[in-house]
């Protein structure tokens, strides 16, 4: 697999500050190559359980669960995996539960898999018609910032917050030659 | 037959009874009615929507509070809906989870129209190849007393699945409000909302 893109930002690491400082004790994912680094650092962090999904709609059941056990959780995800949790997000609108995702976008400028343009051009629109608040930091360098700011309107203020980053920012996947599929 | 099969609300009012009261995570939407009947409790979170998703809430709760046994009690049909979190339960270990579905292998909210179960699907097999260490298939009294003494002490995750009658029940309703569901299971259970 390949990546362009990314500059010389470490926004995995910034992220992973932002959610430590704020008590995030258990983390969902399901995996993204744009994700990778961040997911490194959160299971090498023994403060974190780090819990790997078989969908994305788990990992918002499981902050909620977390959540009603007094442990803060974060979820990550691809732009495809919004498409699987929107009744999840019912629950957590109904019941005012805190959510903090991380979306890593797909589908964007640069795609080379039409499959994942559809959800990755819709993903923004249906987590706000899911009552969820989007946030899209374009550079890099503003992404620590921009989730320490979303989780803590998560957990404070009782508000389910997205966190989009730009495919320009986690890179462009490139498909060269056999074997290197999704 | 299911109809010759345990009573559900008694079934259900046997896990819940215990020297120590469990947090229990109930499924939408017959076991959310089967615990209310066996007595409103704020460490009952009745789910009356997101269905497929009691086993992973019941997972973070577990994850959050090791300290702590507990307890997800769900339907067939809802636990069909949510196969892949037994993988992500049996991946994760938690000891202190016990995964329980009350199988009438029926939709009861919808009209007892047949789910899965009733065209053989075994989900006591199915929490066995995902790894759950322990797991029992309980159709009488005698197993149900075996099974029930698991959710609160046994090296977990446990699941039972527990065969259940398909009698017409009268509607317990527990409240509905979601918000209150929630600060009411946290002022339980970690004194504050």
């Amino acid at each position: 697999m390949t990546q362009t893109g990314g500059g010389g930002t470490d926004w995995s690491a910034g992220a992973h500050r932002a959610l430590s400082g704020l008590g995030v004790g258990i983390v969902g994912y399901v995996p993204d190559a744009g994700l990778s680094r961040l997911i490194t650092l959160c299971q090498a962090d023994n403060r974190m359980r780090s819990v790997p999904l078989t969908t994305e709609e788990e990992g918002i059941a499981l902050a909620a669960g977390a959540w009603l056990g007094g442990m803060p959780a974060t979820v990550f995800m691809q732009s495809s995996g919004v498409g699987n949790i929107v009744n999840a997000l019912a629950m957590m609108q109904t019941c005012r539960f805190p959510l903090v995702m991380l979306v890593t976008m797909r589908g964007e400028l640069g795609e080379a898999n039409e499959w994942q343009i559809p959800m990755g051009q819709a993903a923004a629109e249906v987590l706000r018609l899911a009552a969820v608040d989007v946030h899209r930091p374009e550079r890099a360098e503003d992404i620590a910032d921009t989730v320490a700011a979303a989780a803590t309107t998560a957990f404070r203020a009782l508000r389910r917050e997205a966190v989009l980053i730009p495919q320009r920012i986690v890179g462009i996947k490139r498909f060269a030659g056999a074997g290197s599929g999704e | 037959m299911a109809s010759e099969g345990l009573d559900r609300r008694a079934v259900v009012a046997r896990l819940l009874a215990g020297d120590e009261r469990l947090p229990v995570v109930l499924g939408l939407g017959a076991t959310t009615w089967d615990a209310a009947a066996a007595g409103d409790h704020p460490l009952q979170f009745g789910l009356w929507g997101a269905m497929g998703s009691a086993v992973a809430i019941g997972l973070g709760v577990a994850l959050a509070r090791p300290d702590r046994r507990v307890l997800v009690i769900t339907g067939d049909g809802e636990m069909l809906m949510g196969l892949g979190s037994l993988a992500t339960v049996a991946a994760e270990r938690p000891a202190n989870l016990a995964v329980v579905v009350i199988d009438n292998e029926r939709y009861g909210e919808t009209g007892m129209q047949e789910t899965h179960t009733a065209r053989g699907v075994d989900l006591a097999g199915v929490a066995e190849a995902a790894g759950f260490p322990i797991v029992r298939r309980v159709a009488d009294q005698a197993a149900l007393e075996a099974a029930a003494a698991l959710i609160r002490a046994a090296e977990g995750p446990v699941f039972l699945a527990i065969k259940v009658g398909t009698e017409p029940l009268p509607l317990v309703l527990p409240p509905r409000d979601g918000v209150l569901l929630k600060d009411r299971f946290r002022e339980a259970l970690l004194g504050h909302r």
